[in-house]
């Protein structure tokens, strides 16, 4: 016949973000490795080839890390005064930095002593990068213009003065060498053909431009400024394509992930988003602890390295494969029995006829008190330890069903103080939890009922019961503050929307609850 | 309740078959058990309905078996007819008419030719005192017999049949009633009372539930309102009685029986579970528990191999003697009230209301049979008296049948209201609905009403008191991984803060109407505009239906002050208003017909109409007394052709209904009543094979069993004595020839010959014979062989010839065979 029917525990939606492929491919990194630079990590570039180091740039140095050191395995000290934009060349041998004294080193990455200075501007060079065809450098700096080196001459080939501001960033065309974009705080992008004399396309950012990417096709690039960050489309004249406004301060840098599906932004905010790069809606996010300044993924998002405002260099490495692995394992080698079981690798014949043996279907512990109509014992075996703290969600459901069964005095009644005690701290930690309210509200109240005539005989219960009333006390103040401003709310949605009827299910919601909580009140305090 | 030409009203399935005990037949193969104004007869094994015995004109209250003979059995009605049945074929055999109402029935072997009634003390169907009466069934050959001498037994006794039993090979019998358990001993013609008291004090209620005696013992065992079982001795005297008291169930007894032979008893009650009783143990006890609700009674078969417990949900459970559960014979489950409207499931065409406790039951109307219950709840069900549990208050279907949508709710108090609506899809793997989405506290007060959107966009509107109407959608899943799409909330309605009442959708699924009390709302589903409002005070709306097909612009209402409003859609104006007290309007999916009850002066009346016409096209009064509340249009499955002007209107569907006690009725005409009767001729059925379709597909069909009436009796023994078959049996295996050797002379001995003329008497011997006749003519090796042939059947055997056995020749044979083997087996040995 019908067989018994385990208590329903009711699911509750779980608050917080909702666990996406894209969280989980993000939040799979070590603990971070923190490393104490000598001033703001103003820039972070990673090698082209393996083993794929990087170039960090900081205060009056540039340090190479290697992959899994954590300490530096170069350091490039021969800069007069602030270093800026370390980067490599494609094939990872020669290094290019400005620096605050307007001179260009290049260096060799075995060396030490700079191969060649390229000076010619007057102020601050930020911007630094190799052409494609590697034999070229592009410069920006703070007076205003950007220029083109050749390597071996150390010779100016052009200078363009069209920006009216610091030029601030700027990168190199990866897959034409005539082709660079720079970006200024006279808030434009400038796209510059070196074949011809003036700028070839000019976009129009709305705030000082602090960062730019191109995309691998190049046919789209990303600029940040403000707080906004910015799609256009190269291929159709600059033409904007999205414009995504997710941080609080001004975004400092861009990254892409290797397979370019996942666009990365860091900002003074301390926040990394992590942007899908079909929907551009924001998929990831990551906190730090002081403003970020740099963001560099290493190729296949082996590890994620973020430069901050005070000097920390923090390196998250992605986990690997192995370890989850032995996880999984250890797992799974747990639940098989020891000794020998007869016959448990009997492999059936085709003529042996097989006898099903009658699923014995599993019961929880509070299931099978009340399938034996053992109430109190029901819901003892409910407010163990580790349902009470851990799952709350099913006591109150046995509570419930207690409830439902019109048993719920009798598995209250006769406890002793230890049980009570234990009764009423769970009361006290949940009896205002808006899900378990309504549940927990009737059985405090036949707590009381059953028990006041036992006040006054252990100072534990009476403690607790003070809590308990202190609790209910300020629920309901708060519950006050809350209705007042849903008075206030109701105004103003009747001033904007006159003919409009306004349902708002979830706030009455509260409402009605907090109804009643006040009517159980009153029995409490007498109680008291 | 012929009426009106050709159309009437039929009862039409799901009787009670828990109303009596059941009776087990003397073999225990068959079930006899009271349904309404007929008797049914069920297999025991395969729970299928053999016999439905019909001929009562009121409710049959109680069947025996006739003590003289286990091939018949007693009924009696209130009509105050006993009819006497043979429940093999399924004849009324005699008809002994009482002219009193009768309440139940006993007879005991000792007494024959008498049978025990209980009869109302006065002759009115209003009296509460009722009293047990024999009656002597005179010896008559007539059909029709009136058996008027009765003779007063006991008199105040209870109309229970379960409350008065025979006891010591009916010496005595024990009849309980309130807190008084009377014996009487037919020797002495004296009868001992005895009484308990009822303790207040202590809460025990010990009004005596049901009796039973001992078939051997002189013992009496009493069930109590508190859950006791008194076990009765020594009653014979007036003070020296002593009883023991043995207590499990909690609540009361319902039923207790003895087994045959003495050496368990049975109880049950409201618990649901079957206890065993040793017999002098009686600290042993077997349980059988979940047997799904209420016992009410207890039978057991009379060679104790089985037995049966009658359920509150309309159901009978077939348990065999070692406690477990062999058969369930579940009849359509009536529960107080039902909440939910009817409804038609598209798919199986069954109608879907509720069922068990927390459970929406699917009964098919064409086979009279519960198809299956769907759990709603999904909770423990706790068997006890006065407990509040959720139940379900709405269920509708979408018009595919893929969707079923359901309310459930539980009242605890009037503050706290729990309810969940919940929806379900249709699983093709499984054949069944699996829950899909549960929305728990959807609104914040009752639900109203729950309607399903007729097209195939998938949209539930619930309306509820809190005010608002919702529109429920089924959600794209918003993840990739969420693999199946769930139901939420689209849109929330509600107008000047009244309380929705009902909602309706248009047929074509573009409109919906919403009333809020007074005032009638017209919504487009499309933008969720508020298009119109209609209103005809005073009066609230009570019922909201669309126009179908050719009609589908009108849009009628019902109100509380007794109106009845036609609003055409296109002019937004009243149509028509006409006044009436109607309690339930629907239309039918298939035509333009609406159907209206109509409640006037205590009974209620039916209407059919087109809204576009004026002048119903059917009316009939007094369909049943009382209102009607809930009534359904079941599509037909194949439509009737068209007849009388009056009866199209069933054309396309049928129309169920359930009077206020929950009987389910419906309208027929005359066409479809002697197809049906056509149908069922042929269906004759052999006497002791349980009708099953492989039977019917297989058995053989004409034969006239109708002079067989004593089955069993010429039943050919098997041919022991016949020496083929001794010496078959006593040669050794390993020696015998080989079996398609051997089979066509064992055939033979079988076989009877056709000259023995002394036994040629039977006449279905000589249809055996003429059958063997063909088979002798193949037979060219003995042509004279039949006369000296012996008859193997051991019945016609005949004295004169003490040693039968094969024809000379074929011995010869045998023996010959039985020399060489014995030769070749010797020849092994050496």
């Amino acid at each position: 016949m019908s067989s018994f029917r385990a208590t329903k525990i009711p699911v509750y939606p779980k608050l917080g973000e909702k666990v996406t492929q894209d969280t989980l491919y993000w939040k799979d990194f070590k603990t971070p490795i923190q490393i104490k630079e000598f001033g703001a990590v103003t820039n972070l570039d990673f090698s082209p080839v393996a083993p794929h180091n990087f170039a960090v740039t900081a205060f009056t140095r540039i340090h190479i890390y290697g992959p899994f050191s954590q300490e530096p395995v170069k350091t490039f000290t021969k800069f007069k005064d602030n270093a800026y934009c370390g980067r490599f060349r494609s094939d990872g041998q020669l290094l290019v930095a400005g620096c605050e004294d307007s001179v260009v080193r290049l260096f060799d990455v075995g060396g030490k002593v700079a191969l060649r200075m390229f000076k010619g501007h007057t102020k601050a060079v930020h911007v630094t990068d190799f052409t494609s065809d590697q034999y070229q450098i592009l410069t920006g700096s703070d007076d205003y213009t950007c220029r083109l080196w050749d390597i071996p001459n150390s010779t100016e080939l052009l200078s363009y003065k069209e920006h009216t501001d610091y030029v601030r960033c700027g990168i190199a065309s990866k897959l034409n060498g005539n082709l660079f974009l720079t970006g200024s705080y006279d808030h434009t992008l400038k796209l510059f053909d070196t074949r011809i004399e003036k700028s070839v396309l000019s976009m129009d950012h709305g705030q000082p431009v602090e960062s730019l990417l191109l995309y691998p096709s190049e046919g789209l690039v990303v600029s940040a400024g403000g707080r906004h960050v910015k799609v256009w489309d190269l291929l159709k004249a600059g033409q904007p394509l999205v414009s995504l406004k997710h941080h609080h301060k001004t975004v400092t840098s861009l990254c892409l992930s290797s397979n370019g599906q996942r666009l990365l932004s860091g900002s003074l905010d301390r926040h990394i988003k992590v942007y899908n790069t079909t929907t551009y809606k924001v998929v990831h996010n990551f906190d730090y602890a002081a403003s970020i300044l740099s963001l560099a993924l290493a190729p296949n998002d082996e590890s994620i390295v973020v430069g901050m405002t005070n000097g920390i260099l923090s390196i998250k490495q992605r986990k690997c494969p192995e370890d989850s692995k032995k996880d999984i394992g250890q797992q799974r080698r747990r639940p098989s029995s020891s000794g020998f079981v007869k016959g448990k690798n009997y492999v059936p014949k085709q003529d042996d006829y097989l006898i099903s043996k009658p699923v014995k279907e599993h019961l929880a512990k509070y299931d099978k008190q009340l399938k034996k109509f053992n109430v109190s014992k029901a819901l003892d075996t409910a407010l163990e330890t580790f349902l009470r703290t851990r799952k709350p969600e099913i006591t109150v459901a046995v509570i419930k069903e207690l409830d439902r069964r019109g048993k719920l005095k009798n598995a209250l009644a006769g406890r002793d103080e230890q049980g009570l005690s234990r009764l009423l701290s769970f009361l006290i930690g949940h009896l205002v939890d808006q899900r378990f309210a309504p549940v927990l509200v009737t059985a405090a109240d036949m707590i009381l009922d059953i028990y006041h005539s036992t006040i006054g005989q252990s100072p534990v219960i009476d403690r607790q019961l003070l809590r308990l009333q202190d609790l209910v006390e300020r629920e309901i103040d708060y519950q006050q503050d809350l209705l007042e401003v849903l008075g206030m709310l109701d105004t103003m949605f009747a001033c904007s929307l006159p003919k409009k009827e306004v349902p708002s299910p979830g706030i009455n919601g509260q409402n009605g609850q907090a109804r009643g909580e006040t009517s159980s009140v009153p029995p409490q305090i007498q109680a008291l | 309740m012929v009426e009106h030409g050709e159309i009437r009203v039929v009862h039409r399935g799901g009787s009670k078959i828990n109303f009596r005990q059941p009776v087990f037949t003397h073999d225990s193969r068959f079930l006899l058990c009271v349904s309404g104004d007929g008797v049914r007869v069920f297999s025991a094994s395969t729970e299928e309905c053999v016999h439905h015995l019909l001929g009562h004109t009121d409710l049959v209250t109680g069947l025996v078996l006739r003590p003289s003979n286990h091939l018949q059995v007693f009924s009696c009605s209130v009509d105050g007819t006993v009819r006497l049945w043979d429940y093999s074929d399924g004849i009324l055999i005699k008809t002994f008419t009482i002219g009193f109402p009768i309440y139940s029935i006993h007879a005991c072997g000792s007494h024959d030719g008498f049978l025990f009634l209980t009869i109302p003390a006065k002759n009115d169907k209003g009296s509460e005192i009722f009293q047990l009466v024999a009656v002597h069934l005179p010896q008559s050959g007539e059909q029709l017999v009136d058996a008027q001498e009765l003779s007063a037994v006991l008199s105040d006794v209870s109309a229970n049949p379960g409350a008065i039993s025979f006891g010591g090979a009916g010496q005595y019998i024990a009849s309980v009633n309130g807190l008084q358990l009377e014996v009487f001993f037919f020797k002495k013609q004296k009868s001992y009372r005895f009484s308990l008291k009822d303790n207040k004090k202590k809460g025990t209620k010990s009004t005596f539930m049901c009796v039973t005696c001992h078939p051997k013992d002189d013992c009496i065992a009493t069930g109590h309102e508190d859950g006791q079982i008194r076990l009765w001795r020594n009653f014979d005297h007036k003070k020296e009685y002593t009883y023991s008291t043995v207590h499990w169930h909690h609540a009361a007894v319902g039923a207790l029986c003895f087994t045959p032979e003495g050496t368990n008893l049975l109880s049950g009650g409201v618990e649901s579970v079957l206890v065993q009783w040793r017999y002098n143990q009686e600290t042993e006890r077997d349980f059988l528990p979940r047997l799904g609700a209420a016992i009410t009674h207890i039978a057991v078969s009379p060679d104790g191999s089985l037995f049966s417990t009658s359920h509150s949900d309309n159901k009978i459970t077939i348990i065999h003697s070692y406690v477990k559960v062999s058969a369930v014979i579940q009849g359509l489950v009536k529960s107080d009230r039902c909440r939910t409207d009817l409804r038609v499931d598209p798919r199986s065409k069954a109608l879907v209301l509720n069922g068990k406790p927390g459970h929406l039951q699917f009964y098919s109307l064409q086979r009279d049979k519960l198809l299956y219950n769907l759990d709603i709840v999904q909770q423990e069900y706790v068997h006890e008296a006065g407990l509040d549990q959720f139940d379900v208050v709405k269920a509708d279907f979408d018009a595919g049948g893929k969707w079923l949508a359901t309310v459930e709710e539980r009242k605890q108090n009037a503050a706290e209201v729990e309810f969940n609506l919940k929806l379900w899809a249709f699983d093709e793997q499984t054949q069944s609905f699996v829950l899909n989405t549960t929305v728990s506290a959807p609104h914040e007060d009752l639900i109203t009403d729950l309607s399903f959107s007729p097209d195939q966009t998938t949209l539930v509107v619930s309306t509820s008191r809190d005010g608002h109407f919702k529109a429920w959608a089924l959600a794209a899943p918003t993840d990739a991984e969420d693999e199946c799409p769930s139901w939420s909330c689209d849109f929330v309605g509600s107008y000047h803060g009244l309380a929705p009442q009902c909602c309706s959708f248009s047929a074509d699924g573009s409109l919906l109407a919403v009333a809020f009390q007074e005032v009638v709302t017209v919504w487009s589903l499309a933008s969720w505009d508020l298009l119109t409002t209609l209103s005809q005070p005073p009066g609230e709306i009570r019922n909201l239906c669309f126009g179908r097909l050719s009609c589908s612009k009108f849009l009628l209402g019902t109100t509380t002050k007794n109106q009845l409003c036609c609003w055409n859609l296109l002019t937004c104006s009243l149509e028509w208003s006409t006044s009436m007290d109607i309690t339930l309007l629907l239309a039918d999916p298939l035509s333009e017909n609406m159907a209206a009850f109509c409640f006037q002066a205590g009974s209620s009346d039916l209407f059919v109409f087109k809204p576009s016409e004026p002048r119903p096209l059917f009316s009939q009064k007094a369909v049943c007394s009382g209102r009607v509340s809930r009534a359904v249009f079941v599509p037909r499955q194949e439509l009737l052709e068209g007849s009388d002007e009056s009866c199209q209107w069933l054309n396309h569907s049928q129309l169920h209904y359930f009077t206020p006690n929950m009987d389910l009725m419906t309208f027929t005409t005359k066409a479809e009543e002697d197809r049906l009767v056509a149908s069922s001729k042929q269906l004759v059925i052999d006497d002791h094979v349980a009708m099953t379709p492989f039977y019917l597909l297989l058995g053989k069909p004409g034969q006239s069993e109708g002079q067989e009436v004593a089955a069993g009796s010429h039943r050919v023994q098997p041919p022991q004595g016949s020496t083929a078959i001794r010496e078959l049996l006593q040669t050794p295996a390993h020696v015998l020839p080989s079996t398609s050797y051997l089979c066509s002379m064992f055939v033979q001995s079988l076989l009877i010959s056709t000259t023995d003329k002394r036994e040629q008497t039977n006449v279905t011997e000589e249809e055996m014979e003429s059958e063997k006749e063909e088979a002798d003519s193949e037979d060219e090796e003995t042509p004279s062989a039949s006369a000296r042939r012996d008859q193997a059947s051991g019945e016609v055997r005949s004295e004169d010839q003490p040693n039968p056995g094969l024809t000379k020749a074929q011995s010869k044979e045998l023996r010959r065979l039985r020399k060489l083997d014995y030769s070749w087996l010797r020849g092994l040995a050496d």
